[in-house]
């Protein structure tokens, strides 16, 4: 029952969210309030970096400011820079350059006040195996600073929001990756923290698991958080966010609504599959009828100007050529298309694992 | 909540963990108990003729030389278990949950800590129980099985701080787990199993000035005689010498982790 129709509820959840709250563009200002008519500022972020040892850059100088209320995706491929600015604004690591104010306190100098106000949940679900999941709880209910009985209660609470109550008193390494996930938002619910980030809070799940993550996040938002997750999802950040902001070598690269990045695109593309070492004849074949793309996974990639009505010119075209089309898909543009657009690879690699190696160009402000 | 009384709910919150996940995973319980005790008995069932060697220090029986040597082989295997579970921690990424939580961030190493106490402690009890059952005579009576429960637990703390700060510097559980055989190095470098007076040198005059001596000895003092104070004393030294110097150690490795983020 709590998944059914989900990616409608979060779909229409998210639209009323940012009619709502107002806030879209914030921080390029082209065609919404800003920030300053929508109240405080939960995350602002300028200048933001981090150099490792080696002179590794993994944050490169990144702005962004995030309103309360808001859920705000941060995508990526692995290597973007993702976790670090994460680890950085909920002070687990010092940035060196830049500056980042996490409810309203800096992430360096006023560091335990920043702790007291958020919630994380990392990437690699941070929880014991030998403890059970109401010892969990429990704890993290202490190191907030609430009382035993307190604590008690908040447990029994978030175990039973997150639908894990039934395996309160098992211990974690029976768990599943879903059931793991879910204690792990769920213990850092615990002191109803202001601002919640959420480092890939679904990599590794199965679809089921990944969209009670995503219905128990839309649900914590209606109830007024302020959410910061990282996803290399496309439709993870499509569905979820109210705003997306692409990081690629540690720079952010493009920022606004999922639908004002796609909307930034304009343009349908059509995927062909044509048969082994026809790809390049079949390219020549179409690319006066629109603007080729990177092929992606043996696919033929071009941007239609007209939408579909370019699809029965470039059937035609191949046919011409004498060339068999195996499969043609009219795809509208997606965040991976803001992604190309904006650093000339694709997000969703071709399944090798390899982060992109692009050289982007910063979001202009 | 004052900021003291609130920290110290967490290392004791943490000090729980640290023993609950010490019984739950027997790797970690096995050097406490089993090395230890199974060593005990080889050596008092194989080594008892020890004890009429000219030189050799007047006891009951072998085993109650020995009482001393298991106890503090324990607790220098509970500092070396309790590095390994830190740097597990550390390795899956549970550190991260504590450090992001407004707490005291020492006090991630002083909850460890604390369960490593609580482990000295048990295994103080542990082989005394066991001495007495087998024949061992406490020759101070209730004042040393005290003052022994006492400095086993304050060396649990000292060789635990090390484990701690080896844990945190490194970030490897295998790294520590690598000192294992160390600590038996250490032990045989020591008055734990034999008097140092006994043993060829060099190995004679380490011993002699080997710290873990001053502090087995101290344990052993109130078992074999009757206390004068001096071994008491320099085994207090020694333990707060060696504190001193782990905590220290870990505070800085803990400071490095942070700054440089491994």
């Amino acid at each position: 029952m709590r998944f059914e129709n989900l990616s409608q509820q979060i779909g229409g959840c998210a639209c009323h969210s940012l009619a709502g709250i107002g806030r879209a563009n914030v921080v390029g200002g082209r065609n919404g309030p800003s920030l300053d008519s929508v109240g405080m500022a939960a995350i602002e972020v300028r200048g933001l970096e981090r150099e490792f040892g080696g002179g590794v850059k993994a944050v490169r100088g990144v702005d962004l400011d995030v309103a309360e209320g808001e859920i705000y995706a941060f995508l990526g491929p692995n290597g973007a820079g993702k976790t670090t600015t994460v680890r950085m604004l909920t002070t687990l690591l010092r940035p060196t350059g830049g500056t980042a104010k996490v409810a309203g306190h800096d992430v360096v100098s006023d560091a335990g006040e920043v702790r007291k106000s958020i919630g994380v949940a990392l990437q690699e679900a941070a929880l014991d195996p030998l403890m059970t999941g109401r010892e969990l709880i429990r704890l993290q209910a202490t190191l907030h600073g609430l009382a035993r009985a307190e604590g008690e209660k908040r447990a029994e609470e978030l175990l039973d929001r997150v639908d894990i109550m039934y395996a309160a008193d098992r211990r974690v390494g029976t768990y599943s990756g879903g059931m793991k996930r879910r204690l792990d938002l769920a213990s850092a619910l615990v002191h109803q923290p202001r601002v919640l980030f959420l480092d890939e809070p679904t990599t590794g799940l199965d679809p089921v698991s990944r969209k009670a993550i995503w219905e128990e996040v839309q649900a914590l938002n209606d109830d007024g958080a302020t959410i910061f997750l990282t996803t290399q999802y496309l439709e993870e950040a499509d569905q979820l966010a109210d705003r997306v902001g692409i990081i690629a070598g540690g720079l952010l690269v493009a920022e606004d609504t999922p639908r004002a990045l796609k909307a930034e695109i304009g343009n349908a593309h059509v995927e062909i599959a044509v048969c082994d070492g026809e790809l390049e004849r079949a390219e020549k074949a179409v690319a006066h009828l629109g603007k080729p793309l990177p092929s992606r996974n043996g696919l033929l990639l071009l941007e239609l100007g007209g939408g579909a009505s370019g699809v029965a010119p470039v059937v035609r075209a191949l046919d011409e050529a004498g060339l068999a089309v195996e499969g043609l898909d009219l795809v509208e543009p997606t965040l991976d298309d803001v992604f190309v657009a904006r650093t000339g690879q694709h997000l969703e690699s071709d399944g090798d694992g390899a982060a992109p190696d692009a050289e982007p160009a910063p979001v202009e402000s | 909540m004052g900021a003291l009384r609130q920290n110290a709910r967490v290392v004791v919150a943490l000090g729980r963990r640290s023993i609950r996940q010490t019984f739950r995973r027997p790797q970690l319980m096995a050097p406490i108990i089993i090395f230890p005790t199974l060593l005990l008995a080889v050596q008092t069932g194989g080594a008892s003729g020890a004890v009429d060697l000219p030189g050799f220090p007047e006891v009951n029986g072998f085993l109650d030389f020995m009482l001393a040597g298991a106890m503090i082989q324990s607790c220098l295997l509970a500092g070396n278990s309790g590095g390994i579970a830190l740097a597990v921690d550390i390795e899956m990424g549970f550190t991260d949950r504590l450090l992001a939580a407004p707490i005291s961030r020492f006090s991630m190493v002083l909850g460890r800590l604390a369960g490593t106490a609580a482990l000295g402690a048990f295994s103080a009890v542990y082989y005394l129980v066991l001495g007495l059952i087998f024949g061992a005579q406490i020759e101070e009576g209730v004042i040393g099985v005290f003052l022994m429960i006492l400095f086993v637990t304050l060396s649990a703390i000292a060789f635990g701080g090390i484990g701690a700060a080896i844990a945190i510097r490194s970030g490897s559980a295998s790294v520590v787990q690598g000192l294992f055989p160390l600590v038996f190095v250490i032990l045989f470098l020591s008055s734990a199993f034999f008097p140092y007076e006994l043993m060829q040198e060099p190995a004679s005059s380490i011993a002699e000035y080997n710290p873990v001596s001053f502090i087995v000895e101290g344990v052993r003092d109130p078992v074999i005689s009757t206390l004068t104070g001096v071994d008491a004393g320099k085994a207090f030294v020694s333990i707060l010498g060696i504190m001193a110097l782990s905590l220290a150690l870990s505070a800085g490795a803990l400071r490095h982790r942070l700054r440089t983020g491994q």
